[in-house]
């Protein structure tokens, strides 16, 4: 029972936050204004907690096991969601349903907890279905706005769809080795074709949730129509997520197709990264290009994770926290704009250096440091992910992904370009930003600025595989 | 055992940097007119920590010897298990000396500034500015390996170049923070190719690692290093010649000496921070971090040095004869001083009396700084008072600022090497080391000493003689209080820096030095001295008609060093003739046809495939689902049947 409670700690903690949120929504009521701060205090403590008491060990006969790295990521994710309910508790406050926001973020976190920590097939389609049936009710949460309504049926559909081949996919890897045991089924993997067409099937329900190119059409469609808080959370949490049970699920289970996917991963990221940056070129939606922007980091992700070893599980962990608070800083600006004005278009962010230094300088720093302009951390997340795929001496792949990031760099500074420099007869008017949105700004600012000069903690990851 | 603690060693560098940080961020909100007394405060602070750092270090030799210690050294980036980017801090005397000069100097400057730079429109950017060069300078002698202090060493530049053009509405200030960025810049392209060489020979970044392996002969990496060679040079020469390129563009030797006089364009206090005392002596600090290498392992990049700070020092002191931006006039002299710095390193040896230059040099540094500083700030008290930095607006100011006079000439003397002032104790140690090593040498730099003298009286008759007694508007010339102070201070520093026994303290080798004073060698450089002032006063005392009169009979010389010797017009020559149309245009129309061609090819391709690829995108989740389903046959048929 207690080995239950430690191993457990963080789906336990999550599942008892949906209940206190449970009971708030059928007692009488409580006001945004007082439930959102005591949310955010619970989501800090539940942050803290995820340091401690972190063991090695599985549960109900291998089907949940867990590592102190694995704990690590949940914190990751931990620390993702609650600044996202600092930086879009503007939109939060507004909300009609705020308890069923949260409950159904935290559905989904638990669904991804599970996931991370899953041990066999079954563990991992249900919480892979925990993990994003509740999302798309996210992306519904703007009620008035069809398009809100459009991005969840989209992304229903499309990952009904997904999900069915998964099915199929799992079934055929079920009849090729006999088991869904991740731990034995390492062992039965011989590259027979039945296994490499069941592998391409389950590879597809990654590529599908990480928006790997050509796997990402629903992507844009679906971060545009849903409020920012939801976006946020697909394209922050949602990935980091699904990328650390992708790189696990390579590493661990099919280690014996290593050739396979490593050709794989190497059309496959190429082909992200490429049209991820293409289309964010032409992007005019601050959204949609932070979409499709997006996508081109998840195709460095994948550069990271061919590498196969621990220096590509490290890199793409430590990538993950860097993108954290970048993207996180750069949503959160878009989310004090949209909120106030309405206004989520490119244009419309020209003089806003005028108008709104802070918010200016947020933006600038968090595209910086997505564009991996050093000494921003961005930088040092895309040099380990980079020379973590260099270490097959491919170095045409790694310049292949080094002049994408030369791409990437027009399009974020074009963005910095409108802030900074281009003249506008009717800026967006100064905004106020409350205390705590700005301490959650200042928090990812100092992290930007901050993690690439410490060292150590590259090293502290590392050490955790 | 040295009681140093390290947050307390961090704190040296740290304090400045927030400063800039401080004032950066509230400086024109909060402090406003008291930012120069937050930056000074700060910088106070940092000086007496390097004091009692100092204090510390040397009171506590082992033996009267003093090791090179790094108390602090934090893995930054980590490659592999032997490279690693380190980031920390190395004592050792050089460095020691090298935080007291800066930190004081600095502090002298900040002092000033209050009173100098008072009503500036931003003044608190200029401290945030002074204090982020204050921590980069701290940075890069503090250093303990190449990597960290070439970071210092560009951070240097970006803040130098932040100061020169602090005036950033004039066009001139601008031209010339580009022109010392530029070529600082080109010859750091040097440094770095430099860096990489040296630790690709050595295997290592770390500064007491890569001498220990390149100077035990036995060493493997030694003796694989020596086996590369390009162009018939070793690989190691062309490493330690390269990184002498990148300390020669910091110190203004010749042919990299272009940008300094131009650098006269930032505030006056700024070039007694900069270009007198720290940054231009980078060159110098670095040739001494790593002159073990350079003495046992390329010994011919030594000579290389000896010689160009052997020119330097002689041409820059003709050049500074004939100019009469007194400013200028101070910018050639200081490229002359280092040019005395660099060759005593260059005719030195590594242990015992052989390495009589190397501590020479550093003598030198140490005095310089303070004569030097106390000159640039003196000029700035006049420039403040007269409002032109030409000497021919100046002249008979000595009974208005009579202070101002007083250090000047102070200053004057010590720079001519007159007993018993500080420069003359730094100046006879290294003609001796010169003299004992090459006679070449030797002669170039007695010359020099002697045109020194001549050209600083030139410079002080003419700001503070020369012409009857002048009012610039206000009766009272001097500055205030916070301008007098530095000026006392830096003064008596002067006055008695000489005479500390400067070689028990910094030597090559660690080992305590003897230097004395020989009476009987100190004759000619002196009387030549002495000379210089006399020739200078007959010209220069009262107003009259020789100095013209000489000026027209050295005709072709004397224009020519008017003009600098037309090394600026050479490099114009080089830069818009040769290469703009032998380089630049070429390159310019290959760029437009070609370069340009391919990529508004590759534009309007990505156009066509962005339309293309645009159709898939269409927002119907049956063709996404189509797609999706399309792609995963086709890996999968691509795995199975293609790439079995």
């Amino acid at each position: 029972m207690n080995e239950f409670l430690t191993l457990m700690k963080s789906e336990l903690l999550m599942t008892l936050l949906i209940f206190l949120l449970l009971f708030v929504k059928l007692g009488k009521g409580v006001k945004n204004e007082t439930l959102l701060p005591l949310i955010q205090v619970l989501l800090l403590l539940n942050l803290i907690a995820g340091f401690f008491f972190n063991k090695t060990g599985n549960l109900f006969g291998d089907m949940y096991f867990t590592t102190p790295l694995m704990a690590f990521q949940k914190s990751l994710l931990n620390l993702a969601a609650y600044l996202i309910s600092l930086l879009c508790s503007g939109w939060l406050k507004k909300t009609k349903h705020l308890p069923e926001f949260f409950m159904l973020m935290f559905s989904a976190m638990l669904g991804m907890f599970l996931l991370i920590s899953s041990g066999n097939l079954l563990m991992f389609y249900l919480s892979l279905e925990l993990a994003t049936i509740p999302v798309a009710a996210m992306a519904n949460f703007d009620l008035e706005r069809k398009t809100s309504s459009e991005a969840a049926m989209k992304m229903i559909l499309s990952s009904a769809f997904s999900s069915g081949i998964l099915l199929f996919g799992i079934s055929l890897l079920y009849g090729a080795t006999g088991t869904i045991h991740f731990s034995q089924m390492a062992g039965l993997l011989d590259n027979s074709p039945l296994q490499i067409l069941a592998f391409v099937f389950l590879f597809t329900a990654f590529a599908f949730k990480l928006s790997i190119v050509p796997f990402h059409l629903w992507t844009a469609d679906v971060y545009e129509g849903s409020p920012i808080a939801a976006t946020s959370f697909l394209s922050v949490i949602s990935k980091g997520a699904i990328a650390f049970v992708f790189i696990s699920t390579l590493y661990r289970v099919f280690g014996a197709m290593q050739d396979t996917w490593y050709i794989m991963l190497v059309i496959l990221s190429i082909i992200t990264m490429v049209i991820g940056n293409l289309f964010a070129i032409r992007q005019q939606n601050i959204k949609r290009f932070l979409a499709f922007s997006s996508i081109a980091q998840v195709g460095f992700i994948l550069v990271g994770i061919s590498e196969g070893g621990a220096a590509g599980l490290a890199s793409v962990v430590y990538f993950v926290l860097i993108y954290i608070f970048s993207n996180l800083a750069a949503f959160g600006v878009a989310s004090v704009i949209s909120d106030h004005c309405g206004k989520e278009n490119i244009n419309d962010y020209k003089g806003l250096y005028k108008t709104n230094p802070f918010l200016s300088w947020m933006m600038a720093l968090a595209l910086f440091s997505l564009a991996g302009i050093p000494p921003t951390a961005g930088f040092f997340g895309k040099f380990f992910l980079l020379t973590a795929g260099g270490a097959k001496a491919e170095y045409w792949y790694i310049t292949v992904a080094a002049l994408n990031m030369i791409v990437s760099l027009y399009y974020y500074l074009r963005v910095v370009r409108a802030i900074f420099m281009d003249k506008n007869e009717q800026p967006i008017e100064k905004i106020g930003i409350s205390p705590t949105v700005k301490m959650a700004f200042i928090l990812c600012g100092t992290a930007i600025v901050c993690i690439g000069l410490f060292g150590k903690l590259y090293d502290y990851i590392l050490s955790l595989i | 055992m040295m009681n140093l603690n390290t947050t307390l060693l961090l704190l040296i560098p740290f304090l400045p940097l927030a400063g800039f940080v401080i004032l950066g961020l509230w400086g024109r909100k909060i402090f406003k007119a008291n930012a120069g007394w937050v930056g000074t405060l700060l910088m106070l602070a940092s000086f007496l920590i390097a004091v009692y750092t100092a204090y510390e270090y040397f009171t506590h030799s082992s033996g009267g010897h003093y090791d090179k210690i790094v108390p602090i050294n934090y893995t930054w980036l980590k490659f592999s298990s032997t490279l690693s980017i380190n980031m920390g801090i190395m004592l050792d005397p050089i460095s020691v000396m090298m935080i007291v000069v800066v930190t004081l100097v600095s502090l002298m400057v900040h002092i000033y500034s209050l009173g100098y730079m008072k009503g500036e429109e931003r003044f608190p950017t200029y401290y945030a500015f002074l204090g982020l060069f204050t921590f980069s300078m701290l940075g890069l002698v503090l250093s303990s390996n190449l990597f960290q202090i070439y970071i210092f060493w560009e951070l240097v530049g970006v803040s130098s170049f932040l100061l020169i053009g602090y005036y950033y509405d004039r066009p001139s200030a601008v031209a010339a923070a580009k022109k010392a960025f530029i070529v600082t810049r080109f010859a750091d392209l040097g440094f770095l190719i430099g860096i990489l060489i040296l630790s690709y020979c050595a295997g290592t970044l770390d500064f007491t690692t890569m001498i220990n392996t390149l100077t035990s002969p036995e060493s493997s990496e030694l003796k694989t290093s020596l086996t590369y060679s390009f162009l018939g040079v070793s690989a190691l020469t062309w490493g330690a010649a390269l990184v002498f390129i990148g300390g020669a563009g910091k110190s203004a030797m010749f042919p990299l000496h272009i940008w300094l006089p131009d650098a006269m364009e930032g505030p006056t206090p700024v070039s007694a921070l900069i270009h007198a005392a720290t940054m231009v002596v980078a060159g110098v600090f670095l040739v001494a971090r790593l002159f073990p290498v350079f003495s046992f392992t390329t010994p011919g990049v030594l000579q290389v040095v000896g010689w160009v700070g052997a020119f330097s020092a002689g041409f820059a002191a003709i050049i500074a004869c004939t100019q009469t931006d007194i400013k200028r006039v101070l910018a050639y002299s200081t490229m002359s001083q280092i040019g005395y710095m660099m060759f005593a390193l260059g005719v030195s040896g590594m242990g015992g009396e052989e390495g009589a230059g190397y501590t020479a040099s550093m003598f030198h540094l140490f005095t310089h700084a303070m004569f030097k500083a106390l000159l640039f700030l003196g000029a700035g008290a006049v420039i403040h008072y007269v409002h032109s930095n030409d000497m021919k607006d100046m002249g008979g100011l000595r009974k208005y600022m009579p202070l101002t006079h007083l250090t000047f000439l102070v200053a004057c003397l010590a720079i001519a090497g007159i007993p018993p002032f500080a420069g003359f104790f730094s100046k006879e140690a290294i003609l001796h080391a010169a003299y004992q090593h090459n006679t070449i040498i030797y002669w170039i730099a007695l010359l020099t000493s002697g045109l020194t003298a001549f050209y600083m009286f030139r410079l002080y008759f003419n700001i503070f003689w020369n012409k009857p007694h002048q009012a610039h508007g206000e009766k009272h010339g001097e500055g205030g209080f916070a301008m007098m102070l530095p000026l006392v201070l830096l003064g008596l520093g002067a006055i008695g820096a000489g005479f500390i026994p400067f070689g028990k303290f910094v030597s090559a080798d660690g080992n305590p030095l003897h230097m004395e004073t020989d009476i009987a060698f100190s004759v000619l450089p002196v009387s030549l001295g002495v000379a210089g002032i006399l020739l200078a006063a007959w010209f220069y005392l009262k107003q009259n008609s020789r100095p013209d009169a000489v000026a027209s009979g050295l005709n072709g010389f004397y224009k020519a060093a008017y003009h600098k010797f037309y090394i600026d017009e050479i490099y114009q020559f080089v830069t818009k003739k040769i290469i703009f149309n032998c380089i630049g245009r070429p390159a310019a129309w290959f760029d437009r046809n070609v370069v340009d061609g391919l990529i508004n090819l590759a534009g309007s391709g990505t156009e066509a495939v962005s339309a293309g690829i645009k159709k898939m995108q269409s927002g119907k989740v049956q063709q996404y689902g189509m797609y999706f389903l399309v792609a995963a046959l086709a890996l999968a048929a691509l795995f199975i049947y293609i790439l079995k």
